[in-house]
This record gives C-alpha cells, structure tokens and sequence, in this order.
C-alpha cells in the first residue's frame, strides 16, 4: 500500500530567524499503522510534522521518501490543529481537494456526498463551512484531507478542542481509516488517546525525538527517565 | 432664494418625468464608469491576489505606491492622457481624444489602484487564513489566487462599488479628455458643471439627485453586502 515508505529523516533541522525550531531530527518510519507524536509543550511536535509534510523548510539534513518527493506529496494530507474552513459551502469544501486535481465536477459532488454521509455531515452539505460548530469543522476538515485518498495523513492534535463525544466519532474515523492501510502521522497531547490509537510512539523534547518505540513498548516500558516522567503527568522540561 | 425652489422643483419635475436630456447623460455616465470598472477590476483584482500569494523583492515597494497612487489627482491624470492622446502625443494616431474611450482610460488609471489597494487588504487576510491549508494541497500559483478570488468575492464586489462610487463622481480628468462635448462625451459630473456655469440651476440640480441617488445605491449595495458576507449567502 505505502510505496512511498519509508520515509528517512536524517540530520534534519528547521529555523526561524536563527532559532531551531527543532532538531537535529534522526528518524524512519515505516509504512504501517498510525504513529503518535507525543511531548511537552513546546517539544517541536507540530514543527516536525510540519517538516515531514514539506510545510516547513528544512534549513539542513536530508528527508527522502522510498518514491519521487513529488508523488510522496501528492499523496499525502494535513489536518491542522485549528481546522481551516474555505468560505464555501461543506459541499464545495469536500470537492475542493479533487477539484484542483481536475477530477469531474460530477463525479467530485458523488464522492463529496459519500464522505459527509461517513462523517455524518450528510444534512448539512449546503451550510456554510465556517459557521459549522468546531466538532463539525474538524470532521470536515477530516473528510477534505482523505476524500482525495492520500496514503499518509498528518493530523495536528486534531481532537484538541473537541468534547469526548466529538473525539469519539473523530477516533472512529481514524480508525477506520487506519484499517484501510492509510498511514497516520499525528499529534496528542491526550495520552488516553496516544494509547487507544497508537501503533508506535515519537517522544519528542526539546526540539528532538528522544524516543521512538512501538506504543506496547513505549507505554510499558519507557526507555528514559523523561519519558517516564512525562507518562506519569510529571513536568518535563 | 426663489430662483433656488424653482430649480429645485424644476429638477424634481425632469427626473420624474424622465427628460430625454437628463436620461441620455445619465446612460453615458453609467456605459463610461461600467466600462472603466470592469477593465479596471480585470486589471487590478488578480493584480492584488498576486501581490497577496506571491513573494517577490520589491512587492512591499508595489503596494505602497499602489497605495499612494490611491490619492492620485484627476486632473493630472486627465492631462497625461490628454498628452498621451493628443494629435501630437505617442498614442495621438488612434484618435481618441474627446471620445467616451478616453474618459474610460482616465477612470481606469484613477481607481485601478483604489480597488487594488482595497482588494489586496481583503485578499492579504484570507491568504493568512487559507495559506497552510492551500500550501499542504499542493495548490498551484494559478489556483491559490483563482480561489482566493472566488472566495473573497463579496469583499471583491465592495471594493468595486468603491472604485465605481469615485468613478461616478469624477469631475476633472474626463473633463479635459473628454471634452464635454454634447451628445458625445457629456455626463453627470461634466454636465452639472456646465449647466451651473450657465445659470441652469435646474438641469444641474436634476442631474445631481441622479448623481446622488447613483451614489446612494452604492452604499446601499456595500451594505447589504456586508450582511450577506457574515451571513455567508452566497
């Protein structure tokens, strides 16, 4: 399925105005399975996803993708934090992503209506995005980053403002999603959710992965003391 | 203060009752500023999308003079083109001095970069807005500012009122390019002009309600716009 892992991160840093924002970042990962991001604020968490997802400009080191960089790209999908909603109808938000692939405008609408009915958006395909409430954004915005089908989706603390009925539904879609081989790439700061959805885990402090491990091993036996701490709701630095 | 009711209630009586006089300069002020306003906003709305998705070296530079040129005087704009369009001038061999094209081409220099400006504040927050999002897409220069358009449309649409509100009130350039001549290059502003240097308070009055109720449906439209777009209805 994911011809384009695995994706190798080595050496890599990225800076604002002199300042590392983090790294240097030694990294690789393989093509199954959804990946937790997990550390204390300000740990460079959405920084390096946004590195990997070429959303952030890599100041040095080298990230290659088993494919072209290019194709890696076209395949792949971000949902942010705060979700960004187009001021167009949630219908014509669905069709956006596959529209500027030139997918038919028939065919774009079919698959819209197919994706709001899996998010249950289906009664409000004509609404306004934007005066969506925030659980219904960030469904949407969910439903937009896999309509085109990608293979790996990053997905920036995409729960963080939800209530624990709207991150149920959102948990259900992912792994829904995550069983049709689509591999995941996301931020929590919510460790019940790191547990419930992670196949392996990045411990990330101060601006480099301190860890990396498969989440049994993680949550069972954290190899640092940091780790450990931050596990128990200690403060890490 | 008699002359002044009388004119008044002469005016009132022409637009009633729709003057042939008064409805000929009004449809050429309308044919001229909608001309002007939909070559100048082809010109300056994907102008001020690029100047919005685009990084370039002197772009900061582009938007203050876009800025400054907002408070460019009419009247020498009017005689540049009037230079440029003379007999004599580099362009003198199309003929178009004192033709309703000329006063086209004055308007557009004069609120090209009155939309632009207007425009690109709208545009430059929306890219705030959309920048990750179309970024993480992949979307092509092209397609960032074609969407940008579409989605900013209604802010786009009162910044176009705005440039076909200074417009419909400018006085001075088409003046001196167009010439005034009657049944030609005649309109609103021109024509209020001429009547109140004749003494014919009536006309000129008549032609200012016109002027004034055009004015007024702008700002009527500005603000029903404004509603929709916090409503989002279309």
């Amino acid at each position: 399925m994911s011809d384009m892992f695995p994706l190798t991160v080595t050496g890599a840093e990225t800076r604002r105005r002199g300042k590392i924002l983090v790294g240097p970042v030694d990294l690789t990962l393989a093509g199954q399975g959804s990946c937790v991001v997990i550390g204390p604020n300000g740990a460079g968490k959405t920084s390096l996803l946004r590195l990997l997802h070429g959303a952030a400009r890599l100041s040095t080191g080298e990230i290659t993708w088993a494919c072209d960089v290019e194709q890696a790209h076209h395949d792949q999908s971000f949902v942010f934090q705060r979700p960004v909603m187009l001021r167009r109808s949630v219908e014509d938000n669905l069709m956006y992503p596959l529209r500027i692939r030139k997918v038919p405008k028939a065919e774009a609408r079919d698959l819209a209506h197919h994706w709001a009915e899996k998010v249950g958006l289906r009664d409000m395909l004509k609404r306004h995005a934007p005066v969506l409430s925030g659980g219904e954004q960030q469904k949407l915005a969910l439903a937009r980053a896999l309509i085109t089908q990608p293979k790996l989706v990053f997905l920036d603390e995409p729960c963080a403002a939800l209530d624990g009925r709207a991150t149920r539904e959102i948990e259900e879609i992912l792994n829904a999603v995550r069983a049709t081989g689509t591999r995941l790439i996301m931020t929590t700061h919510n460790m019940g959710q790191a547990r419930r959805l992670a196949d392996e885990v990045v411990f990330m402090r101060q601006g480099r992965v301190h860890e990396h491990a498969s989440a049994e091993t993680f949550f069972d036996a954290p190899a640092s003391e940091q780790a450990q701490a931050f596990l128990n709701g200690d403060i890490v630095e | 203060m008699t002359d002044l009711w009388d004119g008044i209630s002469r005016a009132i009586w022409m637009v009633l009752s729709l003057d042939a006089n008064l409805l000929e300069i009004t449809l050429r002020s309308l044919q001229v500023t909608l001309t002007a306003l939909v070559v100048a906003s082809a010109i300056a709305l994907p102008l001020a999308a690029f100047l919005s998705v685009r990084r370039f070296r002197l772009r900061r530079s582009v938007i203050a003079l876009l800025n400054a040129l907002m408070g460019l005087p009419p009247v020498v704009v009017g005689l540049v083109v009037y230079i440029l369009l003379s007999r004599s001038g580099p362009l003198g061999v199309l003929g178009l001095l004192f033709t309703p094209t000329a006063m086209v081409i004055a308007q557009v220099i004069i609120i090209v970069p009155l939309i632009a400006s207007i425009a690109h504040q709208s545009l430059r927050d929306l890219w705030a807005e959309y920048h990750d999002l179309l970024i993480s897409m992949n979307v092509s220069q092209w397609q960032k500012i074609t969407t940008l358009l579409w989605d900013a449309r209604r802010a786009l649409l009162t910044a176009a009122l705005a440039g076909f509100g200074r417009a419909i009130g400018e006085v001075g350039a088409i003046m001196i390019v167009g010439g005034n001549i009657d049944n030609a290059t005649r309109v609103l502003t021109t024509a209020i002009a001429l009547e109140t240097g004749k003494g014919d308070f009536a006309l000129a009055l008549g032609l200012g309600f016109v002027l004034i109720a055009l004015a007024v449906l702008v700002n009527l439209a500005i603000h029903w716009l404004g509603r929709t777009e916090r409503e989002g209805r279309w």
